[in-house]
């Protein structure tokens, strides 16, 4: 698709369906949504993970975490874990990157040490979690091509409903379905294809809130994964935006203090 | 950021006002944490010395205090550790691992007071990391750290970070007492340590340190200039007659480069070092690669494989068993909810064979609790290998830890 029929595709729609193939729509949503969340600078939350089995014993984790936007890149992030207590003080710094690899690192607060990580580790667990990496990592356009299904109601909220195929290495997924709310242009549902192409997973996102006017963040996120039975429910809480972030607190010297 | 309850903050509140002058903001965070831990250990051959134990339980804790002023970007840590042993009294220990006033801004970082520093990338041994001694009471990994008092300003750069530190005390290394295990033999008395420098402890130690990413690589140059942290062991009589080992701390310069690179599942790691100072002058290294087969079987699991190969130029001068020597690990990593992993390493020294076997697995259970098992086997050591004193010391340990 050449630069003039991108731009005209995100111009009209939604207003116009015409003469555009089910790619385009696709993409057209995608940078969409894309758009409409740019320019919120920088973002700390608390996350609260509840991890359940089958047998629906629960285990929790307790985190905080920071990001900061990267115009035309992708987002840096610092996650450090307050519980379980043993790896308290564990901080993950992140620099993703649409199409090259991202660049991680992990501090481990008992031995001070700062380890540069592989970052091919895309469809690992997050935390022993249901979360793979790539699901909790900075969505860029540039990280899969799209198609265009179907629009369909889900809990009585209008959806565009598109497949996406991610380009990225290591993917542990062959592609996704996603529901994008037709207001927010956020996702309400995304359902995980695996390697196989069988379904393996399940998100949905609940109690969207709007901030600085503009930009939908979820109160709680919901993983099922039907091959295990287990589930994770994440709950984000104590949204703060400017909070004047720069680089520096996404080095790897901040990595050795943050709490 | 902290976990903290409001009664909490408003007495620390109150105290900070005392402790600081009134301008200072009393908004202060803090966070009490830390573990306790109970350990056994089992060694399953006779010890060499009638005097020491097959059997050893332990107790250790250390609980760690942390405030922090985020407004002023400054913060105060206070971490302490003690062992009990059941045995050996050398093993019974306290030590200040952090006493630490940090102060941060845009531009630089100051670190002034007891504090923890590791600089190095490979995972069979540590030639870089140099600021800290090794509580090496603790474990023959020499991985423990006896807190170092220092002064350590970092600046930010764009072409790097700059490390410089005064180390004003030197801590001197822990040993094995007599009724202790694994120890050397004879063992070493620690009370009387010979100083090359006239000010003994006291002489003041110095160190550089610039360390960058660029891209796929992560690089660091050292210097320091200082008392050796690893002592030279002298065959000799102490006060009561005894035949023992006595500590010698030279003063050296040791100048180090780390290299990480890290391509897809592949990280590539060298450690290289320069000494000088004790006779002969010497170069070491580590190099080798970590490869990790990420979601192993279509499982969560990864496996890592570990090889590395340790070099020291002195060859069969070198007070260090791994003059040209080969380690290989196994790393398996389950990626459940317990974070169950398991780490088996193996040194194996090319010349004479001689060869050590690590095991390393822990799990958690619940939300506090975490059980380790370590073991460790030395075989076919020959006499003239510096391991061959631990020969009879084999041994697994297990340690349950409460953390809050």
């Amino acid at each position: 698709m050449n630069r003039i029929s991108l731009l005209l595709s995100c111009l009209l729609i939604p207003f116009v369906v015409i003469a555009q193939t089910a790619e385009e729509k696709g993409l057209a949503i995608a940078q969409e949504a894309d758009k409409r969340d740019t320019g919120w600078k920088d973002q700390a939350a608390v996350l609260h993970m509840i991890l359940r089995n089958r047998q629906g014993q629960e285990s929790t984790r307790d985190m905080h975490n920071r990001s900061l936007e990267v115009k035309g890149d992708g987002d840096k992030s610092l996650i450090v874990f307050d519980t379980p207590h043993d790896v308290k003080g564990t901080a993950f710094l992140s620099f993703t990157h649409a199409t090259k690899p991202d660049e991680q690192w992990l501090y481990l607060p008992s031995l001070k040490r700062v380890k540069r990580i592989s970052s091919s580790n895309k469809s690992g667990p997050f935390m022993g979690s249901e979360f793979a990496y790539e699901d909790i990592s900075s969505q860029e356009i540039e990280k899969y091509t799209y198609k265009y299904l179907k629009d369909e109601a889900i809990e009585n909220k209008d959806s565009f409903v598109i497949e996406r195929f991610p380009q990225y290495e290591n993917s542990g997924y062959t592609r996704q379905i996603a529901w994008m709310d037709k207001s927010m242009y956020q996702p309400l549902k995304i359902d995980f294809y695996d390697r196989k192409n069988s379904l393996l997973k399940t998100l949905t996102y609940h109690d969207y809130k709007q901030y600085l006017g503009q930009y939908w963040r979820p109160d709680r996120m919901e993983m099922k994964n039907y091959q295990t039975g287990k589930t994770t429910t994440l709950i984000w809480k104590e949204y703060k935006f400017s909070n004047n972030f720069t680089t520096r607190d996404f080095d790897r010297a901040s990595l050795k203090r943050a709490r | 950021m902290t976990v903290l309850s409001k009664y909490n903050l408003l007495r620390l509140c109150a105290v900070s006002s005392l402790l600081f002058s009134a301008h200072v903001s009393w908004a202060v965070e803090a966070d009490f944490s830390g573990y306790l831990s109970a350990e056994y250990r089992y060694f399953s051959n006779n010890a060499i010395d009638s005097r020491q134990a097959d059997n050893n339980y332990s107790l250790a804790y250390e609980p760690e205090f942390y405030f922090d002023w985020p407004e002023h970007k400054q913060s105060l840590t206070f971490k302490v550790f003690a062992r009990y042993d059941q045995h050996d009294h050398e093993r019974s220990h306290i030590d200040i691992r952090e006493l630490l006033w940090l102060k941060v801004t845009n531009d630089w970082e100051l670190r002034t007071g007891i504090s923890k520093v590791f600089w190095g990338v490979t995972e069979s041994q540590h030639l870089v990391d140099i600021i800290n001694q090794s509580d090496a009471v603790e474990n023959l990994d020499l991985e423990d750290k006896l807190g170092q008092p220092m002064v350590n300003l970092k600046l930010i750069k764009d072409i790097g970070n700059f490390d410089f530190f005064i180390l004003p005390y030197f801590r001197e290394r822990t040993f094995a007492g007599v009724e202790g295990r694994p120890r050397t033999q004879p063992y070493v008395d620690t009370d009387n340590p010979v100083y090359q420098s006239n000010n003994a402890e006291r002489h003041i130690d110095y160190a550089l340190r610039w360390s960058r990413n660029i891209n796929e690589w992560d690089v660091g140059l050292s210097h320091f200039a200082g008392t050796a942290r690893t002592p030279r062991l002298v065959a000799g009589t102490n006060a009561s007659g005894s035949t023992v080992l006595i500590p010698h701390y030279d003063l050296i310069k040791q100048s180090g480069l780390d290299v990480q690179g890290t391509f897809d599942a592949w990280l590539w790691k060298l450690e290289l070092i320069r000494q000088t100072g004790i006779q002969p002058d010497y170069y070491a290294s580590t190099f080798g690669f970590e490869y990790t087969f990420f979601g192993l079987f279509d499982t969560p699991a990864d496996l890592g494989l570990i090889l590395e190969h340790l070099y020291d130029d002195r060859s069969d001068l070198a007070p260090t068993p791994y003059q040209d020597d080969l380690m290989l690990g196994l790393r398996y990593i389950l990626n459940d909810e317990q974070s169950t992993e398991l780490l088996l390493g193996q040194i194996l020294d090319r010349h004479s064979g001689a060869a050590s076997y690590n095991l390393e697995a822990s799990r958690r259970f619940g939300d506090n609790l975490k059980l380790n098992i370590e073991a460790r086997f030395f075989s076919n050591l020959p006499v003239t290998d510096p391991t061959y004193v631990y020969r009879e010391d084999d041994y697994i340990l297990a340690e349950l830890v409460y953390y809050y």
